[in-house]
């Protein structure tokens, strides 16, 4: 009973401590580990600066979904799927600098919206629990990837580059380098600020999308996939389609992915052909919500905060490991720990959340049908 | 007739009949690709007594309406953590082996009740959250590996630093102290592992007993209908942790048995897919997210631990790759996405 009444008659002090839990959390974490760390200023800014033209794409692939109601797309491990087959092509071509990169974009764009709209059709069977399934997905997905890369490539499909195939003839070598297009959009304006690399295209290209979804939301397409995120039967009896507005919202988010993922390993340099896209998810969707967004509401701003505060643990916690417990190994366990614990955690604080407001409206709903009856009974008419 | 077979079909399930024949085509193929028959059929049986008990504990939690336990690896930690403490205690043979299944019991009724506690709170997101609720567990179960007190040499790293081993071996503590039990051998290449397959008969009766008791009828009643159970007067949210904390010391066990047949303990990052497969061939079996039976269990388990055994071996030797990885990896995953895009009734 205690429980059931903390949503409505906390104070606002409160109430903002449980709507921020996980950044708070973070923020205070942060604090301490940068100076067990050890490590300075400059490092740090130079490494933010590098994950936040690194990642960024791939966070904000996320909100599209979350305006739709389909909670974190665990799925965009898909869209990061496409992009690596781009990438496999055009070192296959050795088609180098910029136009290689343009030309992944290009060749991965169609493969993107095919896997989005699988996803979406799948994740339409599954309303009410998008987030596992589309988890499930993504590993499904994984062995159909490992399939046609490890085994239709160079077979089927035909590569004929000794350097990325397998020494059996077929089938791509488990890491290929990148380094032909290495950094190629980070590096195309050269702009250094006190010893530290700005990597203004990169920079200027994640503007341009958060430009891009910030002018989305306002246009027909994005006010429907808002009103299908509030509620599906009202979307549907104002007319739209329900199940297409979804499956858009997934192409659209397998697709924005599908570039970050490019955009990510341009940056990297080289490329972990059977495991680079399945951290994908999980990392964006923890950094995402380390700043603040719940599985109902996420903002730009939830994107960045959450990508600083995510990518300075990471960038720290193995060093503050080995200065806290003489192990850096514990550190690389602890990132783990925590990028898997704040999904949990804020996965159940929001589901959590949402039990209690139903209680409350489901109680609210008694109590009025209660003074209701009572009414009529005194009127005389009980109709119900 | 065409009605019949169709019913016929229709109450068997479509994916167990295509993975039916595709398992009888399999054995079919032995002979030709130069695999002894009796070998692969060993194979089987013996993975199948490996992992009959990690699947069947799943079944109270489905029963109890709390849907796949994507958890699973709550219920692993305590049976790694009961097998580690009994090594630690240098004990040997059946005491050794029972005594890593009581302290296994202990730490899993704990981890359950507060695991049972939670998914209360957050019922109708169970999965997704239980996913990663398991997925944290094991990570920060690696730290503690890591950093607890463990002084048994045949635990802890040979070269002087401290922490746990990644895979220890239970070889001179209690490795197949159950599979040698009464173990029937027919022919040079049938070793059948009478023990575990006894033990996990035992344990499978009592589960199903238990549905028969009053407790384990209205665990049922809750999963199949909670506001109707809630109007007979039984406690959901209590039932619900009840199922719970059955699945976690189930899977417990179920870990060790699997241990002792495999002859590794396997620390760290080992368990974190662990679920995967187990729920995998409980759906494979017939069960969906909100019906399973013991059935399903053997069924499934049997079916999936053979497709797992034969399709390398077999197609290895047909095209001289090792695709079962990506096989393994499209089977399981596609069979748990196919039964989470079913249409269940919304709670």
């Amino acid at each position: 009973m205690k429980k059931q009444s903390l949503t409505k008659t906390m104070n606002p002090g409160v109430q903002f401590l449980i709507n921020y839990a996980v950044p708070i959390i973070f923020t205070i974490l942060v604090a301490f580990a940068i100076p067990l760390s050890g490590l300075s200023n400059e490092y740090l800014v130079r490494e933010i600066m590098t994950r936040l033209s690194r990642d960024s794409f791939l966070i904000l692939a996320l909100l599209v979904p979350v305006m739709a109601g389909m909670g974190m797309n665990f799925s965009i491990v898909l869209g990061a799927m496409a992009g690596q087959i781009g990438l496999i092509f055009i070192t296959d071509w050795q088609i180098i600098g910029l136009p290689g990169v343009l030309l992944a974009l290009l060749i991965s764009t169609p493969i993107a919206i095919l896997l989005g709209y699988i996803a979406g059709i799948v994740l339409n069977h599954a309303k009410g629990r998008e987030m596992v399934t589309g988890f499930m997905l993504a590993f499904f997905m994984n062995g159909i990837y490992q399939l046609v890369v490890l085994y239709g490539m160079g077979n089927i499909i035909p590569i004929s580059n000794s350097r990325i195939l397998l020494p059996r003839g077929y089938g791509i070598r488990n890491a290929i380098s990148l380094v032909d297009i290495r950094q190629v959009l980070d590096k195309l304006i050269p702009l250094k600020i006190g010893g530290i690399l700005i990597p203004v295209v990169t920079l200027l290209v994640i503007a341009a999308l958060c430009v891009f979804i910030i002018w989305f939301k306002k246009t027909k397409l994005g006010q429907e996939i808002r009103i299908v995120g509030q509620d599906n039967d009202v979307a549907r009896i104002s007319g739209i389609n329900v199940e297409r507005t979804r499956i858009l919202s997934i192409v659209i988010s397998t697709v924005l992915a599908c570039y970050g993922q490019i955009i990510f390993l341009q940056n990297i340099g080289n490329m972990n052909t059977y495991g680079g896209h399945s951290q994908v998810g999980v990392f964006a969707i923890a950094a995402l919500l380390v700043g603040g967004a719940t599985v109902a509401k996420a903002n730009i701003p939830n994107v960045f905060i959450g990508l600083i505060l995510f990518h300075t643990m990471f960038v720290v916690s193995p060093r503050a490991g080995r200065a806290l417990m003489g192990q850096a190994q514990l550190g690389e366990y602890f990132r783990v720990f925590v990028s898997y614990g704040v999904i949990a955690f804020s996965l159940a604080l929001y589901a959590w959340r949402k039990r209690v407001e139903k209680e409350n409206e489901r109680k609210k709903i008694m109590n009025y049908r209660k003074a209701f009856s009572q009414s009529s009974n005194t009127t005389g008419g009980n109709k119900f | 007739m065409k009605e019949k077979i169709k019913s016929i079909i229709e109450s068997i399930g479509l994916p167990r009949i295509i993975i039916f024949l595709f398992l009888v085509l399999l054995f079919i193929l032995t002979p030709f690709v130069g695999i002894r028959f009796d070998t692969s059929i060993n194979d089987v049986i013996i993975r199948f007594s490996m992992n009959g008990i990690l699947v069947l504990s799943l079944v109270p939690m489905v029963k109890s309406g709390c849907g796949l336990n994507f958890g699973l690896q709550l219920g692993i930690i305590a049976g790694l953590l009961g097998a580690v403490i009994s090594i630690e205690m240098e004990l040997t043979g059946f005491a050794g082996f029972f005594t890593a299944i009581g302290i296994a019991i202990f730490f899993a009724v704990v981890l359950g009740f507060l695991y049972g506690i939670l998914l209360n709170k957050i019922k109708g997101d169970e999965m997704v959250v239980a996913t990663y609720v398991g997925f944290s567990s094991v990570a920060f179960m690696s730290i503690m590996w890591l950093i607890l007190p463990f002084k048994s040499p045949n635990m802890i790293w040979a070269y002087g630093g401290s922490g746990l081993r990644t895979a220890i071996s239970n070889e001179d503590y209690w490795i197949h102290i159950l599979t040698n039990f009464f173990q029937i051998n027919i022919g040079s290449h049938i070793n059948f592992p009478t023990g575990t397959i006894l033990f996990f008969a035992l344990l499978s009766y009592l589960v199903w007993a238990f549905f028969r008791t009053k407790i384990g009828t209205a665990i049922a009643t809750t999963g199949s209908n909670s506001n109707y159970a809630k109007s007979c007067g039984i406690n959901v949210d209590k039932m619900r942790v009840i199922s719970v904390i059955l699945s976690t010391v189930l899977s417990a066990i179920g870990i060790i048995v699997y241990q002792e047949s495999f002859g590794f303990i396997q620390l760290y990052m080992a368990p974190l897919y662990m679920p995967f497969p187990a729920i995998a061939a409980l759906l494979l079996g017939g069960a969906s997210v909100g019906k399973a039976s013991i059935k399903n269990v053997i069924i499934g388990t049997f079916l999936f631990q053979a497709i797992l055994t034969m399709t390398p071996s077999i197609l290895n030797n047909i095209i001289q790759s090792d695709m079962s990885e990506a096989i393994r990896m499209i089977v399981s995953n596609g069979m748990i996405v196919y039964a989470l895009t079913r249409v269940v009734k919304v709670r």
